[in-house]
């Protein structure tokens, strides 16, 4: 049997790779970053994450597609900074209360490297984690109450549900005659419905659990166990070592500032 | 098959003057029980809906819940224990298909109920594989759950109780909820486990026909949650069959019988569609509809059956005629003795316009409650058309009456059994009074009773020159109603 469980872990990349590592991986660069406001340092490290990106395990459509959000939001969150950063050196116009100077630019800069730099391996290491293995790897490892972590991953399948059944309440709702009512109030009358179609769906699914033990008081075994071995640790290593050239190239270069100064 | 350390026997069953009462409900779901259930034997459970057959083996199954969800009286043991300490030695499998899901992937849901007990992983795995066969479900462990149909579902949860080994196996309408292929598949998965086991049984169903040869004994509760007959099958049968068929159990030979009606002289089309393409979601069509697109026509006085296998498309289509979704490609028309100045697409109709015209029964009756009483409920239709209130008054009144729902008038509709909800959300459609019905599996998991009350009302309707359109499984339903059938071809893979 283990060779079905190991079939299923001999994924590519990083696909396979504990969730509970990748989590760590995505946390050790984005604290890093977040405690630094210069350009270098993400530059540096978003450099390198781009070099290793490609050997994640997504195919490339899948990465363009999961990452739009992150490739429209870092340019934003530049030209906010852009237009209302706290300006210092050379100012170049000012409108209102936009003013865009040397500094902001800068910063405006910092900030949308720091965001591809933090986001993008977040995305990329997320968008491979199957949530089952991450439950098994939150019980197992960080031994999270199996209670909670399994009654999270039983709930996340309902979500499936939960969209059939609003698209479902919807048309019965046109059927009953009540479809013709302003949006608002008709988002709120399905939300409700829906609110409570969950309620009950819940119970039944948590009598389904308990009647397979779930809850009892004998100690749980594990079907799926969940490894933390090389491969998560060189992960993590690989993270460790981003974010450390990241901030030695930014001292040697002077260009190191801590943020929230 | 039943060897190794953790291979719980046959179990007993013994009921003392047991019974129960759900907190905040005056009466007593059961009441004085006795029974005595001997280890393999195999039972099944009748007797008409309300008389507590789900409570007691949700009692057998601890998870009845404890003293803060109902007070108990008497003794109820399994082996010799409480249920509640025996969890985990009886395998409890529920009506619902889709509630019993717990896992995303066949192998991990079917392994859920063995890691609660602390099965060490290379036995579990063995048992998991071991289950699968037994209920002859053959798919990869890494298969999507989302992916099986409704009987695959069933023999899934059986899987799943089973892996775990019980002594007691029990069996709350296992097959309500699935289609005619689906109950023969979960009838046979059941009967190979029991023979392999020897496990005890309690079922609750109430089509008696297709489990006669499964089980070796049958018990019948009275309303009254009481005791009200025990022994051989057939023999409680032939004893108690009008009783039982009183009941709403589906008795061999006392099925129930509607009587034909006349139909009106003249029979005008009111609802047409050609070259229609269906969509369950804008944009992506049923490949079947567009490779053959469909002709439909729907004429007053007469009922039209849509047919055919799981997933092709039922469903779609009674919506798309309902004037709830919009077709893929062609297009439905209302004719003028329906349409009467609306729209003559019904998905253009407004709402409202709809209530008069095209009235659409879902196959879940919890997605078309609106309101928080059954009154309410029936109350609401007739209203949006700002009928005068004597007039609404005196509908909602015929209408309680003639579905036999007075006593719960004010009710919660989501608190009514299955079959009180199913004919609560075909009274609030009727309410209205549509020239078209539409419903979808409008007698899925219904019981004998429930069933001849609605396909007599159907007939009724007809008769008078409404039309019927309905997505059904059930050929009695088709018989009993001489509907045209609509077969919808399988999905093109």
């Amino acid at each position: 049997m283990t060779a079905v469980v190991a079939a299923r872990r001999s994924g590519l990349g990083a696909i396979s790779i504990n969730p509970v590592a990748k989590i760590a991986a995505a946390l050790v660069i984005a604290l890093t970053l977040a405690f630094s406001l210069d350009v270098v340092s993400a530059s540096v490290a978003l450099a390198l994450e781009l070099v290793l990106l490609p050997f994640a395990g997504l195919s490339w459509g899948a990465f363009w597609r999961r990452t739009a959000a992150v490739w429209i939001a870092a340019p934003l969150a530049g030209l906010t900074v852009v237009l209302y950063g706290r300006p210092s050196g050379q100012v170049f116009v000012t409108w209102w209360f936009v003013q865009v100077s040397e500094g902001s630019l800068h910063l405006a800069l910092a900030t949308l490297l720091r965001v591809l730099a933090i986001a993008l391996p977040a995305v990329v290491l997320f968008a491979t984690v199957d949530a089952t293995a991450l439950a098994d790897g939150l019980a197992q490892l960080l031994h999270l109450p199996a209670r909670f972590v399994l009654g999270a991953l039983a709930a996340l399948r309902l979500l499936g549900l939960m969209r059939d059944d609003w698209r479902a309440l919807a048309l019965a709702r046109r059927a009953r005659g009540v479809g013709d009512r302003g949006r608002l109030r008709r988002f709120a009358g399905l939300a409700f419905a829906l609110f409570v179609l969950s309620i009950r769906r819940g119970t039944a699914l948590a009598t389904a659990m308990e009647a397979r033990g779930f809850g009892g008081s004998t100690a749980r075994s594990w079907a799926r166990p969940s490894r933390f071995g090389a491969r998560e640790v060189l992960l993590i290593v690989v993270a460790g070592a981003i974010a450390a050239v990241a901030v030695t190239a930014a001292v040697v270069t002077g260009q190191w500032v801590l943020g929230g100064r | 098959m039943r060897s190794g350390p953790d291979v719980s026997p046959p179990a007993a069953v013994r009921a003392r003057g047991w019974g129960w009462r759900h907190a905040g409900r005056r009466a007593w779901a059961l009441l004085d029980l006795d029974l005595a259930v001997e280890p393999g034997e195999r039972v099944l459970l009748l007797g008409p809906s309300g008389a507590g057959k789900s409570t007691l083996l949700a009692a057998l199954a601890g998870v009845l819940g404890g003293d803060d969800d109902g007070d108990s009286s008497g003794i109820l043991t399994v082996d010799g224990r409480d249920p509640r300490a025996a969890r985990g030695s009886v395998g409890l499998v529920l009506q619902d298909p889709d509630s019993q899901v717990i896992m995303s992937r066949v192998g991990d849901d079917v392994a859920f109920g063995c890691e609660n007990l602390g099965v060490p992983r290379d036995e579990l795995w063995a048992r998991v594989r071991e289950a699968l066969e037994l209920v002859g479900l053959d798919v990869p462990l890494d298969h999507p759950t989302e992916a099986l149909s409704g009987g695959q579902k069933q023999r899934l949860a059986l899987a799943g109780a089973l892996a775990m080994r019980p002594g007691l196996l029990l069996l709350d309408e296992p097959t309500a909820n699935i289609d005619p292929d689906g109950v023969l598949e979960v009838r046979d998965a059941v009967g190979a486990v029991l023979a392999r086991t020897g496990a005890t049984a309690i079922i609750v169903e109430h089509r008696v026909e297709a489990w006669l040869d499964v089980v070796d004994r049958v018990v019948v509760l009275g309303s009254d949650g009481t005791l009200m007959a025990d022994g051989e099958p057939r023999a409680v049968l032939a004893a108690h069959g009008d009783a039982l068929a009183a009941a709403g159990v589906w008795v061999p030979g006392r099925e129930p019988r509607i009587a034909r009606r006349d139909g009106p002289a003249e029979r005008p089309a009111l609802l047409t569609a050609e070259g229609l393409s269906l969509a369950r979601v804008p944009g992506s069509p049923l490949a079947a509809t567009v490779s053959s697109p469909l002709e439909v026509r729907v004429a007053a006085g007469e009922v039209l059956a849509l047919t055919g296998p799981n997933g092709s498309g039922k469903t779609t289509l009674a919506l798309t005629l309902g004037g709830l979704l919009a077709p893929f490609a062609g297009e439905v028309r209302a004719e003028p003795p329906l349409a009467a100045g609306a729209d003559p697409h019904p998905i253009r109709m407004r709402s409202r316009e709809l209530l008069t015209r095209i009235g659409t029964v879902f196959q879940t009756p919890e997605h078309q409650f609106l309101t928080s009483t059954a009154r309410e409920e029936l109350a609401l239709g007739p209203r949006t058309l700002r009928l005068d209130p004597a007039v609404v008054d005196q509908r909602v009144d015929e209408l309680l009456d003639r579905l036999g729902l007075d006593a719960l008038a004010d009710a919660n509709p989501f608190t009514l059994s299955g079959g009180q909800k199913r004919r609560l959300s075909v009274g609030a459609v009727l309410a209205t009074r549509p020239r078209v019905l539409v419903l979808d599996e409008p007698t899925f998991g219904q019981d004998a009773v429930t069933w001849a009350a609605l396909v007599e009302l159907l007939e009724e309707l007809r008769s008078v020159g409404s039309a019927v359109v309905a997505a059904t499984h059930d050929p009695r339903f088709v018989a009993a109603l001489g509907a045209d059938e609509l077969a919808l071809s399988a999905v093109l893979a």
